[in-house]
């Protein structure tokens, strides 16, 4: 299988704020996603996971290290890379319509061609007739479901989610991950999805990359998760299969949460 | 208390106000002399707006109201875009802005009467120096209060430097230019009379000073009345394009949709 996204020895560092030293977020990181691979990266709080991908979006340029997309350098931003974000990023002055257009506005798409494009994916989405409707008048729901429309429209090689679903509530979650896989077995992108919910990541990947707690975050461990597909992430979870892969990764992850945990009451 | 109920309120309030100051004048309690009579100030109005003797004062008050106020806003947005994207101008010019801005500037009027003489536009200089600052300051912090996930996905998009300045900067501006614009309206108005009052030959400012020689107080008021009735209804213009053009704002409830 050939890559879609390597990351060979990256380190990020950050100046530091007044009177202390720099921070190190990650350190000497190995990362490889495979094409059309779903890759799963778990981690405590504060591993720098969110880090990793802005690296690979071409966001934050890396302290040292090498960051290859579709076995080219990352030069800038990467172009071909989808990025759900973890935080609310629709623009609120655009209606659910205008903000899955605006991808294909800005890469000087016809108007006609554009509004065509996005209507379709707000269908897929499950938002045909609320086209019109901004931001604010969404719930997190359905602002999640515009902000994958968005992403998607442009068709990217490369997926880069980031805690996307951690606002919801459990129910709409499932739900959202479950057309997350419908719509990622339609033609298969490759899928950077960083999350702190191991049961998500099993659920959803086809490998998981366990960190490190921070600083100088790197993976410790690397788990294929052999579940046959299509998978409903509600009915996986209850598999023998699941509940063992999820012990042995808790292993791995246990101690790293634990020192996670003590740093932050420090 | 429902809508309709505070606006009978406050109409009343407002009846109320002139009634204390019809009966306090005409039993002399204050002198009228200084405090003009309620009736007199209505009859002067009334004769103002009958005679259209008013007319050429007001239009030209309130050609340089909006003037200022265009050309104050503009420039504002345009340069607290600008100063706001480039960090080297922001921290050169930074010290100039703050002095400038601490100025008194009403003090500006006389240089600006020698500069542009007394036509309109020594007026609208003043209001323009005036409206500048209050909407440079809030686009000035706007931006850099434009949220980070936002602009990062906007990148991620394929949104080049022009295309961000375009479809975010701009637009999440346009919300700070409207939250400064009530109290522009109200210095666009500060210049233009102020201006006025200072040397010119119209509007309703040089009415008023014309007045205030002649100890006609009434005037002085009628002339206070239309300029105030003036700027409400420049206000509610402003509201109502508000209403329009933030309708994706949260809070924001507009009825249009």
């Amino acid at each position: 299988m050939s890559s879609a996204l390597r990351l060979a020895g990256i380190s990020c560092s950050f100046p530091a704020r007044a009177g202390g030293s720099p921070y190190t977020a990650v350190s000497g990181v190995e990362l490889i996603v495979g094409e059309g691979e779903f890759v799963a990266i778990v981690g405590p709080t504060g591993c720098g996971k969110s880090t990793l991908l802005n690296v690979a979006a071409g966001l934050t340029p890396p302290s040292s290290g090498r960051v290859e997309v579709l076995g080219a350098p990352l030069e800038g931003i990467n172009k071909h890379a989808g990025y759900l974000f973890q935080t609310e990023a629709l623009m609120p002055w655009r209606t659910a319509l205008g903000n899955v257009m605006a991808g294909l506005e800005f890469h000087g798409a016809a108007r006609v061609e554009a509004t065509r494009v996005a209507t379709d994916w707000l269908r897929r989405v499950g938002l045909q007739g609320h086209a019109h409707k901004y931001p604010h008048e969404m719930s997190g729901g359905m602002r999640k479901r515009v902000a994958l429309a968005q992403t998607l429209a442009l068709d990217p090689r490369i997926l880069l989610m980031d805690e996307p679903f951690s606002a919801l509530d459990v129910q709409t979650r499932i739900l959202m991950e479950n057309e997350l896989l419908a719509l990622w077995s339609q033609d298969r992108k490759s899928v950077a999805f960083v999350t702190h919910d191991l049961e998500e990541a099993i659920s959803l990947a086809d490998r998981i990359v366990v960190m490190s707690a921070g600083p100088e975050s790197h993976p410790i461990g690397e788990f294929a998760v052999e579940l046959p597909r299509p998978r409903d992430v509600a009915e996986v979870r209850l598999t023998p299969a699941f509940l063992d892969l999820h012990r042995r990764i808790w292993d791995a992850l246990r101690d790293e949460v634990q020192k996670a945990h003590w740093q932050a009451m420090a | 208390m429902t809508r309709g109920r505070l606006a009978l309120l406050q109409v009343t309030l407002l009846a109320g106000l002139f009634l204390l100051w019809h009966v306090l004048t005409a039993r002399e309690i204050l002198p009228s002399f200084f405090f003009g009579k309620p009736l007199e100030v209505m009859a002067r109005i009334a004769d103002w707006f009958a005679s259209g003797k008013i007319f050429p004062h007001l239009g030209v008050t309130l050609l340089e109201t909006l003037l200022a106020f265009a050309i104050g806003t503009l420039l504002g947005l345009a340069v607290g875009l600008w100063l706001a994207l480039s960090p080297v101008a922001s921290k050169l010019f930074d010290p100039y802005i703050t002095a400038f801005n601490s100025m008194p500037r009403v003090i500006l009027a006389p240089i600006f009467a020698v500069w542009f003489g007394l036509g309109i536009w020594s007026k609208v200089a003043l209001g323009v120096t005036l409206v500048f600052f209050i909407v440079f300051f809030s686009v000035y912090n706007g931006v850099r209060e434009v949220s980070p996930t936002i602009l990062a996905n906007a990148r991620m998009l394929g949104a080049s430097g022009r295309q961000l300045l375009r479809h975010v900067y701009l637009p999440s501006a346009t919300a700070w230019v409207f939250s400064s614009l009530h109290a522009s309206v109200g210095m666009a108005f500060v210049g233009a009379v102020v201006g006025e009052y200072l040397g010119s030959a119209r509007g309703v400012g040089y009415l008023i000073l014309q007045a205030e020689g002649m100890f006609d107080i009434n005037t002085v008021f009628a002339g206070m009345l239309v300029l105030t009735a003036c700027a409400v209804a420049l206000d509610s213009l402003v509201t109502l394009a508000e209403r329009r053009l933030l309708r994706w704002r949260p809070g924001n409830v507009s009825g249009a949709s």
